[in-house]
């Protein structure tokens, strides 16, 4: 390490100081003189159509402003809200795509959409206006059942058999060959429970338009505030980009949830230019349950083949993916190019097959959340794997070491469309093992059963890709935006920096690990370091933060403005010096001329670039401030091995984890304690899926977990304290030979939890999620 | 209504309607944002702050409750050149990702530790937050600072 606040350092953050002192700045922080505030009607049908709407009695309620239908939005001239990525079906047919207007205009699909949006001057005076509109709703039935909705009523005019696209990867004969000589078969049917992704700051925007520049300005809860902005401009037709400026401040929490372009933005800056005045909405928690975009919602049946010593020969996989009713920002990329990529994992399997289909319900829209189609392939594939194992005999952990692709393997081409670059699968196990006392566990479960417990191990050895992504891999599979990453480094006068970066934080830290590099890059204090984002003012359009992409291709960017700003310091300090440019060394922020003790500070050049006496003003513009754009040239491949350890009661199927070990190689490490942090809330979300959280809608599409007395979060008291460790395989094509470490967590844990919990039922399957009346049933059974 | 509440040592005589959220008066009248809304069921804890010595949940109370009482909040507890032991704790512990479940967390966390009869242990800790939902940290980091609190605040 460079110095102490430089890359590999455990560097407090520099964000804690506003938020452990309430001086963060959130969203419903900000407010605008003459706010008006808005309040969505939303549909308490799953399906009906909407006959008519008396907004009378509304616009008579006193303080309400205006209302807002979404005939009123179509005749403004407003647009649908776009799915940003065309997935192609098996006959080469693009996806079939419904109409997606923000607020509802003579038909509802699910409980939660908007069909009216009411402002007031005050929130009480919009609630009591939505309270009074009457709405002429005639309802129809709701297609709910994901399993039986291809042949169910059909939801959209355009869309038979309610089906988006029917898509497959891999090489299916080579696959049926593979199952031909097959010595043993293993199959298993699972269900990817759905999920609420409950960042705890709800969604909320802010719209203001400014009659004398044309200007609007959206503060809004955005993981990428230059998506939205692109989206609200280009499709929405809200302005163009110029005259739209989008900020997100600080944001509590995302998890892929505000990636999207949603409904209730799109109308508050809209409305905002239609009433001249600034417009407010934060959603109530019940609106986050209901319209969020929701998570995962996948029933798969899948298929191993497998010699007689336990080599994988084929897999087989066929997933029916809910979308819900419509199809959000990035839906259609979930289940296919996020999910059946994944299908290699860690292992040689030779000969890999496929399919998904995707289909519409009454339901809230689901997309990416935390893990995005890599949880739901390595849920599917690390339980098949286990089951394999237990069917033939051989230790799980033993049955994955036969199959791991081997660090000679590296660069290695899998069946399904990847080529991971580098990794060492056996050494994580390997360690993960050790911290688990996995030679212990025979002794721990015998005195578990002395006790009357039942005690199981479970194993997850996940692959993900992440650094989204290779711009032309990405566009060439229908991504509708390229996924390189923006960044710029201002040198100040006096020698300290300003990086804006296109990636946005909500959570991950980036004023300090970004801080970190440059610190470390350019011999700057950490302290004279500040980091910008979040504003479509600010940077040069970006893509944002999802996917694990903020250090592996954001960090990446700023590298190379880093490397920029070095190349011209060098020119600058060489005429200063009167030295050869090819003599001058730049480290630990000094210039140097070799073979000589003539020297410049990082700040003694900074200020000649600006103020520029002794400067070559014929060759060199003045000013140090440079800015880049990296695309990355391949994913990046975390990967790692989780165990889990549980102890159940079989009296009360209660589920107590006594000990989870996860052990990630996530390349090089920046800041370990904000990586470990990344883990164990990944790792909280992984298992609140396994054993707590749960979507649900009842038959009628109501939503039956809508709030937190029914939605089972994860508290305190639920999980226990990780284990934590790394290995180290650097990524072999960015700068920082760093992978990525956010989505980890929740893309290997859920699958060691289910398969510890039943390994000690002794049962081949058990839903998730394994309440403790589901537990309990099974070890009744 | 009219009521006279004193926040953060500061007395204050408002007029506030009937139906009024302790939660909404300090962030919409008194400008006191550090104490933030996650839910409308009063289960994620966000919106903690200390009424008269206790900790409650400000989106559960009515102003009109809090008449007469003297109420503190996040931003009162501690400054950044002179942080509350468990401000400190947080930050040296990384018990915090996005921040907003952070105020409600430290000031459930400082009742949690003042009312404690002698020291918590990890289970208690667990216990005593279960009101607090935190989405990011997987709550190892704020069990860790909390523990680390409680020390120094008894030999503060």
């Amino acid at each position: 390490m460079a110095n102490e606040t430089g890359i590999g350092a455990a560097v407090k953050r520099k964000e804690d100081a506003r938020f452990i002192t309430g001086a963060g700045r959130y969203t419903d922080d900000i407010g605008a003189h003459g706010q008006t505030y808005a309040v969505f009607a939303r549909s308490p049908h799953a399906r009906a159509k909407l006959n008519g709407l008396d907004s009378g009695a509304a616009l008579a309620t006193e303080g309400v402003v205006a209302v807002f239908t979404g005939a009123d939005l179509q005749a403004d001239g407003i647009g649908d809200l776009p799915c940003g990525w065309t997935v192609h079906s098996k006959d080469g047919e693009p996806m079939v795509v419904p109409a997606h207007p923000p607020i509802a205009v003579d038909k509802v699909n699910y409980v939660g959409e908007p069909y009216a949006v009411v402002i007031g001057e005050s929130l009480e005076a919009a609630k009591n206006g939505a309270e009074a509109l009457e709405a002429d709703f005639e309802e129809l039935p709701a297609v709910v059942d994901l399993a039986s909705a291809a042949s169910a009523d059909q939801i959209h005019e355009n869309v038979p058999n309610n089906q988006t696209y029917d898509w497959e990867l891999g090489d299916k004969a080579a696959t049926d060959a593979a199952f031909a000589e097959a010595h043993h078969i293993s199959t298993l049917e699972i269900v990817n429970n759905r999920l609420i992704p409950n960042a705890i700051e709800p969604r909320a925007a802010l719209g203001e338009y400014d009659a004398a520049s044309g200007l609007y300005t959206l503060h809004t809860t955005s993981q990428n505030p230059h998506l939205e902005r692109l989206v609200l401009a280009a499709f929405v037709q809200i302005a163009p980009e110029a005259r739209l400026r989008v900020i997100s401040p600080d944001v509590g929490g995302g998890f892929g949830s505000k990636i999207f372009v949603y409904a209730e933005e799109t109308a508050v800056i809209w409305a905002a230019g239609k009433l001249r005045r600034p417009v407010k909405w934060r959603a109530e928690r019940s609106e986050s349950f209901l319209a969020d975009a929701h998570g995962r919602d996948h029933v798969t049946k899948a298929e191993l083949a497998l010699a007689e010593d336990g080599t994988f020969l084929g897999l087989r996989v066929k997933t029916l993916a809910n979308m819900g009713a419509y199809l959000s920002t990035f839906a259609s990329s979930v289940p296919t190019y996020l999910y059946g990529t994944l299908m290699a994992g860690q292992y040689k399997t030779p000969a890999i097959y496929v399919e998904v289909q995707s289909l519409f319900t009454n339901t809230a829209p689901v997309d990416a959340y935390r893990g995005a189609g890599r949880p739901e392939a390595t849920y599917v594939l690390e339980r098949i794997v286990e089951t394999a194992a237990r069917e033939m005999g051989i230790d799980p952990a033993e049955l994955r070491r036969r199959n791991f692709i081997a660090p000679s393997d590296f660069p290695y081409e899998t069946p399904v469309a990847l080529t991971y670059d580098t990794g060492d699968y056996e050494a994580s196990l390997a360690k993960a093992l050790e911290h688990a006392d996995y030679a212990g566990f025979g002794a721990r479960k015998a005195a578990s059963e002395a006790a009357g417990k039942k005690r199981g191990i479970g194993f997850s050895c996940y692959i993900e890709a992440c650094g989204l992504a290779p711009s032309q891999v990405a566009i060439s599979l229908g991504a509708g935006v390229g996924l390189f990453e923006v960044g710029e480094v201002r040198v100040d006068v006096t020698g300290s920096v300003t990086v804006v970066t296109g990636s946005h934080s909500h959570g991950q830290s980036h004023e300090t690990t970004f801080a970190q590099i440059i610190s470390d890059r350019l011999g700057v204090p950490f302290e004279n370091v500040t980091v910008l984002h979040g504003d479509t003012g600010r940077s040069d359009y970006a893509l944002g933060t999802y996917g694990s992409r903020s250090l592996a291709v954001g960090g990446s960017a700023l590298i190379k403005a880093t490397d920029k700003i070095i190349a011209k310091g060098k020119k600058i300090a060489a005429h200063m010096l009167e030295a050869e440019e090819e003599k001058v060394d730049f480290a630990d922020g000094t210039f140097t001329v070799a073979d000589s003790n003539q020297s410049l500070t990082f700040p003694e050049v900074a200020f000649a670039a600006y103020v520029p006496a002794n400067y070559p003003l014929e060759e060199l513009e003045p000013g140090l401030s440079e800015k880049a754009f990296y695309d990355p040239p391949n994913f990046t491949y975390p990967a790692g091995a989780h165990i889990c350890e549980v102890e159940i009661d079989p009296a009360t199927g209660v589920v107590d984890i006594t000990s989870f070990v996860a052990v990630d190689d996530f390349g090089h490490v920046v800041n370990p304690m904000i990586v470990e942090g990344q883990v164990h809330g990944g790792l909280a979300q992984g298992i609140g899926q396994a054993l707590l959280e749960h979507g649900v809608y009842d038959e009628t599409g109501q939503l039956v977990s809508g709030s937190y007395m029914d939605y089972t979060m994860p508290r305190a008291d639920d999980l226990p304290s990780f284990t934590v460790d790394t290995t180290v395989t650097p990524c072999t094509h960015n700068p920082l030979g760093v992978k990525g470490c956010g989505e980890a967590g929740a893309i290997g844990s859920t699958a060691a939890v289910m398969n510890a919990v039943t390994n000690a039922l002794g049962v081949a399957s058990v839903p998730m999620p394994a309440t403790p009346e589901t537990v309990w049933r099974a070890a009744q059974a | 209504m009219e009521i006279s509440i004193t926040v953060n040592g500061r007395s204050e005589a408002l007029d506030v309607p009937d139906n009024a959220l302790l939660a909404d008066v300090l962030r919409e009248r008194l400008g006191l944002t550090g104490t933030h809304v996650g839910c409308d069921t009063s289960q994620c804890g966000a919106c903690v702050v200390h009424m008269d010595g206790a900790a409650v949940k400000s989106c559960t109370v009515l102003a009109g409750q809090a008449n007469g009482a003297e109420v503190t909040t996040i931003e009162g507890i501690g400054d950044p050149d002179n942080l509350h032991p468990m401000q400190a704790a947080f930050r040296e512990n990384h018990a915090l990702q996005c921040g907003f479940c952070t105020p409600g967390m430290i000031m459930s966390a400082i009742d949690l530790v003042q009312k404690a009869d002698g020291q918590l242990d990890e289970g208690d800790v667990r216990d005593g937050l279960e009101g607090n939902l935190c989405r990011c940290t997987g709550y190892h980091n704020i069990v860790k600072a909390v523990l680390a609190a409680q020390d120094d605040m008894k030999s503060a």
